[in-house]
């Protein structure tokens, strides 16, 4: 070896300083405009005029009504997702048949398709003028501005999110467990509730948690389909829409904060999850 | 149990995995499945297990027909490639599973799984791993807890794929000896698939070759060494 210098040694995957803090620097510039900015700009804005008119805002009956509808829809359309999602997840990726595929790019479209067009759809299928629809209003259950229509405008939206998150897990655990367990004498049913869902569980949490954070703050479906009736069909974000337009704007951000709030909470859940099972996750090595 | 099997054939689509093979295991016996990717060894191996079903063809236990009956009635202990050991229970849980998934009518009380659960350990010598989980395991204690749990189900055959294929090759020398000393204890007719011809000859009474799903010979290990009947199968075994 040299005498003369110190010979540095580098990963060969480690780039030079100036090039590091260039990239450092340009994420962090990017988060914090994209990211850290708008969402301090919430709260500032909600508390213009100090907590207790944000409050005040928070407490009118239009408000209360909102949250309550968007909780409400979330409890309903996200057990029920998570309940096909797996359902979809475990039919690819445990059998094989034709047209998987297919199947396949069908549970993305949700994805592909604007929300907008996903809510007129719903609107063409189940608005007063269609037969089931017409039938239906005729019955006493219109689905159309009405809790139904935006339970199934939330759904169509969020349904991509738990199928999407187990599918490559499932695909990856491979099914040699399941014929394991099936060898052993399990059932079928028993294998579903000893071995693949204990084996999904977190990647399940994890596409729930998307699933929910998604469902409260679907827009557009929602605003086609549920006619933005204050009091009865107004969710939180067509709720914050209307008072934005009508220049109610600590009203408008007090109820996006909620919102904020809310999506921050589903944040902080699942990382106490985590840690909480920090020693299941470690014997899983997968996480 | 003495099994036959019958003029299987396997077909995946339009391919064939394997052209109408007979074969008849004595009770009893250790029987190697030999021969190169996709001779059809594996297919054979699981299609007895009741994990594939035959194209045509039949399977006989102990001369009854035992082609239509599902994997759980046929209880055959199989051993996976990979062990397949469930990631997430204890090494305790995993040998326990197949009892307590028993129905509850002929489920044994708990007292009884536990102490099967440790003689299984015993017998397999590893005693004091019940507490562990698969991940915390080295690759030769995974094999022998993945042969704990089948053979804690009382099976009626022992069906093994590449037992010994992801071991090195000190391991593997180890755990040939721990396979044939399992096999004589229980003397339960076992079946495992390998590619290793010096394994095959090795540990089994009996030596199945196959090549292209179709099988080349059937013999000793120092028949098939002494007189290879196909020219594909005297090139496999010298390899």
């Amino acid at each position: 070896m040299s005498d003369t210098g110190q010979i540095r040694f580098r990963a060969a995957t480690e780039e030079p300083p100036a090039t590091r803090w260039t990239l450092i620097g340009l994420a962090f510039a990017g988060l914090a405009i994209l990211v850290f900015a708008p969402l301090i700009a919430v709260f500032v804005e909600a508390l213009a005029e100090g907590a207790i008119e944000a409050v005040r805002s928070l407490a009118s009956p239009d408000a209360r009504d909102a949250i309550r509808l968007t909780l409400t829809i979330a409890a309903i359309s996200v057990p029920l997702n998570a309940l096909f999602g797996v359902a979809a997840a475990w039919f690819i990726t445990k059998f094989d048949f034709r047209g998987k595929a297919f199947l396949i790019t069908l549970i993305d479209l949700p994805f592909s398709v604007s929300p907008v067009v996903a809510g007129l759809c719903i609107v063409l299928m189940f608005g007063a003028n269609s037969a089931i629809g017409g039938w239906l209003v005729a019955q006493g259950y219109p689905i159309v501005f009405a809790m139904p229509g935006i339970i199934l405008a939330t759904m169509f939206v969020t349904f991509p999110f738990v199928a999407r998150e187990l599918i490559p897990v499932m695909i990856e655990q491979g099914r040699a467990e399941e014929e394991a367990a099936l060898t052993l004498g399990a059932s079928g049913w028993r294998v579903f509730w000893t071995v693949t869902l204990p084996n999904i569980r977190w990647a399940l949490l994890y596409g729930v948690l998307l699933c929910n954070a998604r469902a409260m703050g679907e827009f557009g479906a929602v605003a086609v389909v549920s006619g933005k009736i204050r009091g009865e069909t107004a969710t939180i974000p067509t709720t914050i829409e209307m008072l934005y337009q009508e220049y109610l704007s600590v009203a408008a951000f007090s109820l996006a904060a909620v919102l904020t709030l809310l999506a921050l909470l589903t944040l902080l859940l699942k990382t106490l999850l985590e840690l909480r099972h920090a020693d299941q996750l470690a014997a899983n090595h997968r996480h | 149990m003495h099994i036959e099997i019958d003029e299987i054939s396997k077909a995946f689509g339009t391919t064939a995995a394997l052209h109408p093979v007979s074969l008849s295991i004595p009770s009893g016996a250790l029987v190697a499945l030999l021969g190169p990717s996709g001779s059809g060894k594996t297919t054979l191996l699981r299609i007895l297990g009741g994990l594939e079903f035959p194209t045509s063809g039949r399977v006989l236990f102990d001369g009854q027909d035992a082609t239509g009956l599902t994997v759980q009635e046929r209880r055959a202990g199989f051993v996976f490639q990979s062990y397949a050991l469930f990631r997430h229970m204890t090494v305790f849980e995993n040998i326990a599973y197949g009892l307590n998934a028993r129905p509850r009518a002929t489920r044994p009380t708990k007292a009884e799984i536990a102490r099967r659960v440790t003689k299984l350990l015993e017998l397999i010598q590893l005693p004091d791993i019940g507490a562990r989980y698969p991940s915390q395991l080295s690759g030769g204690q995974r094999q022998r807890v993945a042969l704990a749990r089948a053979l804690a189900i009382e099976p009626r055959m022992l069906l093994l794929d590449e037992p010994f294929g992801a071991l090195d090759a000190k391991v593997r020398k180890e755990l040939r000896q721990g396979l044939r000393d399992i096999h004589d204890t229980t003397g339960l007719t076992t079946v495992f698939v390998t590619h290793d011809q010096e394994e095959a000859m090795e540990l089994a009474d009996l030596v199945v070759v196959m090549s292209m799903g179709r099988i080349e010979q059937i013999g000793k290990p120092a028949d098939i060494r002494a007189r290879p009947a196909t020219p594909f199968v005297k090139e496999f075994i010298t390899a």
